[in-house]
């Protein structure tokens, strides 16, 4: 034998962590000691028995206590409620009339142009992105379809953009609704779990608009409008990490139509 | 980030049961565990093993939680949790012999009992095991070996001690 065998390496074979030639100096090593033999197959017959009884607690349903979608939706959901009544407040003060109600014009009104879209965004992802069902309608595999779609519902050709570069894959995607129409929503992740969405549609308002930041909750992005489409790009990450992918987005979507 | 927890749970609430046998009680863990989670998820080294961290809080819960109780899970009544909050088995592993290990498994110091169950249960490594733990792999490797060489004693000692009815349940 080589290298005296150590007791940590009894356990290490075992639990099988050891590598194939190791493995068999011990296997020899147990053949030639049935003392440490006998005490090696008691430890393994344990762990068998350990493994077997409580492997149907994993078999078992999750109870809908621990469903994490919920968990997480019902976190982000303050931010949310937050944000409407303040748009609820905002719509009393209007309907009070008068001077007062129209001099808070500029604080209350609800935004249009690339503000709305940068809003129905992170709304967009706030659905879609925590939805471990179906998160997406098409999916990437799909992508001819996914364009089919998108092109038919906005009356133009939307550009899915190619991200892997940044270590985002395209999961697929789907029509969604805004206030100002038919949206393309296209989703992506990263190795890391993270989901970013981006949303394009037509603009009646700031038809060409520089990029520009948007934040709301836990979410950033950026949105910006070229040749009457708007773009908003949109996730769980910090502004200077989606600052070059939305670059990278423009540079794309505008190259290819 | 759901893609990366979810398929955990299973796993989780496995976990957890072994640290406290009643069953609302370990998924009453499990969800503290995944909403802490989801609250801290970008504090968590992006580098690290999602599984690692898991269990870490999982195992942090329960520690301060019963630490807080002044009650420890190995101090749980085998008397007081019904047969149905163990494990279920299948009926041909409901031998004596699996009744009889998990008993044992219950006597074992609290210390020992986590580094043996992430190990044989969880399939933990041994650095991962001294990661949740918070302790050094030497720790991890001298507490796995008294826990399995205790256990073989243990299993000796309600051997010897069965009565001829085999389905006589020991009184502790």
């Amino acid at each position: 034998m080589a290298r005296p065998i150590t007791e940590e390496e009894l356990h290490a074979f075992v639990d099988q962590t050891l590598d194939v030639r190791r493995k068999e100096e011990v296997s020899a090593y147990l053949n030639a000691h049935p003392e440490i033999s006998k005490r090696v197959e008691a430890y393994r017959r344990q762990r068998e028995i350990l493994k077997t009884a409580y492997a149907p607690i994993a078999n078992e349903p999750i109870p809908a206590q621990l469903n994490l979608a919920r968990m997480i939706e019902r976190k982000r959901r303050p931010a949310l409620a937050s944000s409407w009544l303040a748009a609820a407040a905002a719509v009393v003060l209007l309907c009070t009339g008068g001077i007062g109600g129209w001099s808070l014009r500029g604080v209350t009104q609800s935004p249009e142009g690339i503000a709305a879209l940068a809003e129905e965004a992170s709304a967009t992802y706030v659905v879609y992105a925590p939805d471990h069902i179906r998160p997406v309608e098409i999916k990437a595999s799909e992508r001819d379809a996914l364009v089919d779609w998108t092109t038919e519902r906005l009356g133009r050709a939307v550009a899915i953009p190619d991200l892997s570069a940044s270590g985002f894959r395209l999961m697929g995607g789907r029509v969604v609704a805004t206030a100002h129409g038919p949206a393309a929503m296209f989703m992506y992740d990263n190795d890391h779990g993270t989901r970013l969405v981006m949303l394009a549609r037509r603009m009646a308002v700031d038809q060409n608009m520089p990029m520009v930041p948007q934040s709301h909750g836990t979410l950033n992005g950026y949105a910006w409008a070229d040749k009457g489409l708007g773009f908003s790009l949109v996730g769980p990450a910090s502004p200077e990490q989606l600052h070059p992918l939305a670059d990278e987005v423009r540079k794309q979507t505008s190259r290819n139509i | 980030m759901v893609h990366l927890i979810e398929p955990l749970i299973p796993a989780l609430r496995r976990y957890a049961r072994t640290l406290v046998r009643n069953r609302s009680a370990a998924d009453d863990l499990v969800q503290d565990c995944l909403e802490r989670a989801v609250s801290h998820w970008h504090q968590r080294r992006t580098d690290g093993d999602p599984r690692t961290w898991m269990f870490t809080i999982l195992h942090n819960l329960a520690v301060s939680r019963f630490r807080g109780q002044k009650l420890r899970p190995v101090h749980v009544d085998i008397d007081d949790t019904s047969e149905r909050d163990i494990a279920r088995m299948p009926s041909q592993e409901t031998t004596v012999e699996v009744q009889d290990m998990l008993r044992c498994v219950d006597q074992l110091p609290h210390e020992q009992r986590s580094v043996l169950l992430l190990v044989a249960i969880e399939d933990l490594s041994y650095a991962q095991t001294a990661d949740v733990l918070g302790i050094p792999v030497g720790t991890v490797m001298s507490r796995l070996s008294r826990a399995r060489d205790r256990l073989i004693e243990l299993m000796n000692d309600a051997g010897s001690e069965k009565s001829p009815k085999p389905f006589l349940r020991r009184v502790i």
